[in-house]
């Protein structure tokens, strides 16, 4: 397959970025979007030119690393699938293909596709976590959880803190992020004893950071890799009303 | 930093101002509708007349009136406040953007039919609330609101912004609801049935008058 | 130089007890006063961290990352082990100690295998309360899985997810000490060389991964926790950028080097399906539970697997084993799927591939139970090779997966350079020569949460330590030679790409020193590997400047330390004259096929030592000695 790519360039934080276009030749339809990337890398940099950044790890969509709107799209057309999980059959042969960085003030742009994303880091510093010291802890059986309690917990859980909700959110929020977390804890009896703080620490981290407000697009949901649901975000405000209101 | 600063502070409070205000011009919405449908009956508009002279007159109805005219005020201000912050939220746009794919159009302009919806409001309170309470308050309602509607092209315009009310609530409502928590629970049946009573048959409802002072009457 | 591993003295069963309470303790108000780095944030690292924060100690933690939650450890699917016995079928610390001691192929410390089966039972207690979200029953309480090499259910697990669970439970805890200010994180960080001074490990050199400048850290102890060096075979089922630099650098700085050859290859990953592959995924062999591993009994077969008739399948695995049957450990397991290939007896249009059939499964339990055992298993197959593995059998080929060979430690988890702490997958300590599912996990946490907060301050009470400064000769020493690394790598301006050398040097790797080994075919690789390093310091071309965010500079500098330890690997691989679990070497094994160790000449560990560039290793040998577990020849028949 052979596909045009415009690819956003950018040097630095602080310099001025451009889409820039390129062609890739003879790509396999069971590659992997990144491995059409390093193709395309490998050829750039036979020329001599600085090769495409772009965050990457895992590649398998778990480490949550690998985050690009592809041709308008979080993590591509793909629905449920992040970056790297996307296979170029997804595309039709002789595509134009936009790629673009995520796009957040929260999310400074590094290099070209590369952004940092350490506020969610701050965010989750700021109680998204149980206080437990190690070796405080009683017999893992102690604490019955119910199933269905256990199941929407990791539903929520399964984030991987990719920012795509972040990135296509028209407001750039992170509330399904921040939701995923407080959600999750809410759930549990374990996160039961800080449950107030949490969500007003962890909203108030992500007030702060600069992330907009939720209005209940659900764009986030639709283009989650994972699919977390909105019901978390529901989850979360029932939560902030019990520690504002109550 | 106090329970209400801190509500008030934070992205979901400012959410929940809008969520509740939202709801509260609703339940306007549902009075107003109520007393309009005495247009219809064969009476020569008697019993509307009525029902206006008494909204007109009756003392309790005054500070009803500032309050819902602060909600409006306070729903729209929350609503600027927050569209503002969004956009700051995402200073360069991207060169393409499929939004279309993962969300509904109707959640993504709710600054646009807010907008129409308010200047609407403009017109239709000139056009009706300042005729009939300051400028002629001895004339018949009745007659004033058939007059208006006689006119098609004002009947256009109104029926065009009754629908940007329709696409305001077909978000605005249940979103209103998800903001409370309370979508996702076993409520949201409920709540989507509602809605629709809202977003659909109460602009129906308001729509047909002109039309019906236009052709029918 | 003598190895003297510390194993405290006393029956197996009290040890650990008697040496906790037996190392010295720093005092509460004393421990701001010390500073530990910890590198790396998967499990092992952030455990470690936080729970040297909540201690008291200042911690100083980073990663190549932007983020601690990225670390590869994420990636583990299956689960986690732990003899808590709920399921009432014969679970004990003795048996879990006894299968891991024997899934290594007695290669392991009895020691260090014991306190980790001890203390596996707090880790599912920790995570539990952290949050994390493990399998349930209906009551409320834990649901347990069985996983290869065992045959109990001891395995604890979040749907799919288990590594990421802990992973995440683990970064909460270390966030909970970012937030109090006890642990600094500074991520897009890559260490680059140890300082040693005084032959104490004293610090690090780290470049900052987005402007390129070199910084220096300074500590009274080094924690390495930055995992494995399966990539040196590029492809593997690691994350792209898991390296073995700061293993390397340490081993240069003098820590000895530990059974580098005892690498192992998981049986149930997707076949690669071209050369632009740039790694291979592992699904979860719990998928072994309930899926049917056959070949067609004829050679060559092109037929749908579905045409296959029932009488004309091979299901090896249940013929040659059929006690274990298709839950054999994964040496075996992954043995058996190259010797099906090799014979000609492979699947799929590279041949190299095995069926993992659900057939039979679906039809006894339905296809909804599957989904919700597997469901994302399934998808994520889909997924990559378009096929639907509901309705026709999965392929899958062995794969590299984890390294058991590491840095050398002691009991306490110490390096031969005191101070420098190695744990989880980078150290060699507690798997052998094969590790068995569901145990990586565990070793990572307990030497996180359990074993090095305890340890470390033996260390730290008893040592003397000089002020240390930037301007040391040490550390200047540290700083100037990364520097002229760098320098060397981007003056080459040759004309291939680093990329291109990673992938030489996998081919080399997997063709000699994968699953199967011949004395010939390691010498073979030895020189080539050789050679092809060689080249590199003369061909490679590597763009871009050093202050900057470059990562083709990281790439090349991790595949130059790959180019040297692939050698190193190669060498071990060729030393050790028998086979013993991930390490086959043909000329050793048994009539029907199964490894032959050689108990009386390689019952040791195999500690390598840098004796400069250019210059052969030395071997440094610690011996295994078996008090309870007598070695036996592994038997899953």
């Amino acid at each position: 397959m052979n596909f045009t790519l415009k690819i956003w360039r950018q040097k630095s934080r602080t310099d001025e970025g451009k889409l820039v276009t390129y062609t890739v030749r003879d790509i396999s339809p069971d590659a992997s979007f990144l491995e059409m990337l390093d193709i395309l890398n490998e050829t750039l940099v036979r020329r001599g030119e600085e090769p495409v950044a772009f965050d990457h790890d895992c590649r398998e969509g778990i480490c949550g690393s690998c985050g690009l709107m592809i041709e308008g799209r979080a993590h591509g057309p793909h629905r449920g699938s992040a970056t790297c999980e996307l296979r170029m059959r997804s595309f039709e042969d002789d595509d134009t293909i936009t790629v673009e960085p995520w796009r957040a003030r929260p999310f400074p742009i590094i290099k070209d596709l590369v952004v940092d994303r350490t506020a969610f880091d701050r965010i989750m510093a700021a109680g998204g976590y149980v206080s437990v010291k190690t070796g405080q802890a009683p017999d893992a059986n102690a604490i019955p959880v119910p199933k269905h309690c256990a199941e929407k917990a990791m539903d929520a859980a399964v984030c991987i803190g990719c920012g795509a909700c972040v990135a296509t959110c028209p407001n750039g929020s992170a509330m399904l992020f921040v939701a995923a977390k407080v959600s999750q804890l809410a759930l549990l009896p374990q996160g039961h004893a800080e449950r107030k703080e949490r969500v007003g620490r962890m909203l108030a981290q992500m007030d702060a950071e600069g992330f907009g407000a939720c209005s209940n697009t659900y764009a986030c949901e639709a283009e989650c890799p994972k699919q977390i649901s909105v019901e978390h975000i529901a989850r979360l405000n029932r939560e902030f009303i019990r520690a504002k209101v109550s | 930093m106090s329970k209400t600063t801190s509500f008030l502070m934070s992205s979901v409070g400012r959410k929940m101002i809008m969520a509740l205000s939202g709801l509260f011009l609703c339940s306007f919405l549902v009075v107003h509708l109520y007393i309009n449908l005495f247009l219809f009956k064969s009476d020569y508009g008697v019993e509307f007349d009525a029902y206006s002279h008494f909204m007109a007159t009756y003392p309790l109805i005054r500070p009803i009136e500032i309050v819902l005219f602060l909600g409006f005020l306070l729903h729209a201000i929350v609503g600027i406040w927050l569209w503002l912050m969004n956009r700051r939220a995402r200073p360069v746009k991207y060169e393409v953007l499929k939004a279309s794919e993962n969300s509904a159009l109707s959640s993504r302009i709710m600054w646009v039919t807010g907008i129409v919806v308010a200047a609407f409001l403009v017109v239709h309170i000139n056009s009706f609330f300042i005729t009939s309470r300051f400028l002629t308050p001895e004339r018949s309602m009745f007659v004033i609101v058939r007059e208006v509607f006689r006119n098609p092209w004002y009947d256009a315009f109104y029926v065009v912004a009754l629908g940007f009310l329709a696409y305001h609530l077909k978000h605005g409502f249940q979103s209103a609801f998800q903001t409370f928590g309370l979508r996702g629970t076993r409520y949201q049946r409920l709540i989507d049935l509602v809605a629709m009573i809202f977003w659909l048959l109460i602009p129906i409802g308001f729509a047909a008058m002109p039309l019906y002072f236009l052709w029918a009457y | 130089m003598t190895l003297d591993a510390k194993i405290p003295s006393g029956p197996i069963e009290k040890k650990w007890d008697t040496h906790r309470f037996n190392i010295k303790l720093v005092n509460a108000a004393n421990k701001r006063k010390y500073t530990v780095i910890v590198v790396g944030t998967g499990l092992a690292g952030a455990s470690a961290a936080a729970s040297l924060g909540e201690l008291g100690y200042n911690v100083i933690s980073l990663c190549y990352h932007e983020s601690p939650r990225r670390a590869h450890s994420i990636a583990a699917q299956g689960g986690i082990n732990a003899p808590k016995n709920y399921t009432n079928d014969g679970d004990s610390i003795y048996r879990l100690f006894y299968d891991t001691l024997k899934g290594g192929d007695y290669r392991a410390r009895e020691a260090n295998v014991y306190r980790l089966a001890q203390v596996s039972g707090n880790i599912i207690d920790q995570c539990v309360a952290q949050g994390v979200p493990f399998g349930r029953e209906y009551g409320g309480l834990l649901d347990n899985r069985s996983f290869g090499g065992a045959q109990v259910s001891r395995t604890f697990y979040a749907r799919g997810q288990t590594g990421q669970q802990l992973l995440l439970g683990a970064y909460s805890a270390l966030s909970r000490q970012i937030d109090a200010g006890k642990v600094k994180f500074y991520p897009r960080r890559e260490m680059l060389d140890l300082i040693v001074s005084d032959g104490q490990a004293r610090g690090i050199v780290a470049r900052d991964l987005v402007g390129g400048d070199l910084e220096v850290y300074l500590a009274h102890a080094v924690v390495l926790a930055t995992g494995g060096y399966a990539n040196t075979f590029y492809l593997s089922t690691m994350a792209k950028a898991s390296n073995a630099t700061a293993i390397w650098r340490a081993y240069k700085r003098g820590a000895l080097f530990a059974n580098p050859c005892f690498t192992q290859i998981h049986p149930t990953c997707i076949p690669q399906s071209g050369p632009y592959q740039s790694k291979l995924t592992l699904m979860s062999e719990s998928l072994r539970n309930d899926g049917r591993i056959w070949v067609p009994k004829k050679k060559g077969d092109d037929r749908n697997p579905g045409d296959i008739p029932e009488a004309e399948r091979d299901y090896y695995l249940e013929r040659l084993y059929p006690s274990f049957g298709n839950l054999v450990p994964r040496d075996v397991a992954s043995r058996r799927a190259k010797e099906m290939c090799d014979n000609g007896f492979g699947v799929g249009p590279t041949k190299l591939a095995v069926y993992l059939d659900f057939a039979d499964a679906i039809n006894r339990n339905g296809k909804k139970w599957i989904q919700e055992k597997y469901g994302n298993l399934f998808d994520m197959y889909h997924e990559i090779t378009a096929e639907d593995p509901y309705k026709t059998p999965m392929r899958i080929y062995p794969a590299v997966h984890y390294t058991m060979g590491g840095l050398w430690v002691d009991y306490n988890l110490m390096s031969t350079i005191p101070g420098l702490y190695v744990i989880g997958e980078a150290n060699f300590s507690d798997h052998g020569a094969n590790r068995l599912g569901a145990s990586a996990l565990m070793q990572g946490l307990a030497d996180g949460y359990f074993i090095l907060p305890y340890t470390i301050g033996d260390y730290l009470a008893t040592a003397a330590f000089k002020p240390m400064q930037d301007a040391d000769k040490a550390v200047k020493e540290a700083r100037d030679a990364t520097q002229a690394r760098i320098a060397r790598l981007l003056a080459v301006k040759g004309k291939r790409t680093p990329d291109d050398f990673h992938k030489a040097l996998g081919q080399i790797m997997w063709n000699n020193v994968g699953m199967g080994r011949n004395k010939k075919r390691l010498t073979e690789a030895i020189k080539q590997i050789v050679a092809l390093r060689e080249e590199f310091w003369r061909d490679v071309n590597v763009v871009g400047g050093p202050n900057d965010f470059n990562s083709e500079l990281e790439r090349a500098g991790r595949i130059a330390d790959f180019l040297e330890l692939g050698e190193l690997l190669a060498r071990d691989a060729l030393h050790r004259n028998e086979s013993c679990g991930g390490h086959f070497r043909e000329e050793y094994q048994t009539e029907d096929g199964e490894a032959k160790r050689d108990d009386k000449k390689f019952a040791y560990v195999a500690a390598w030592g840098y004796a400069g560039e250019g210059k052969t290793p030395v071997l440094h040998k610690e011996p295994l000695t078996f008090e309870y577990v007598k070695p036996s020849q592994r038997s899953y028949k």
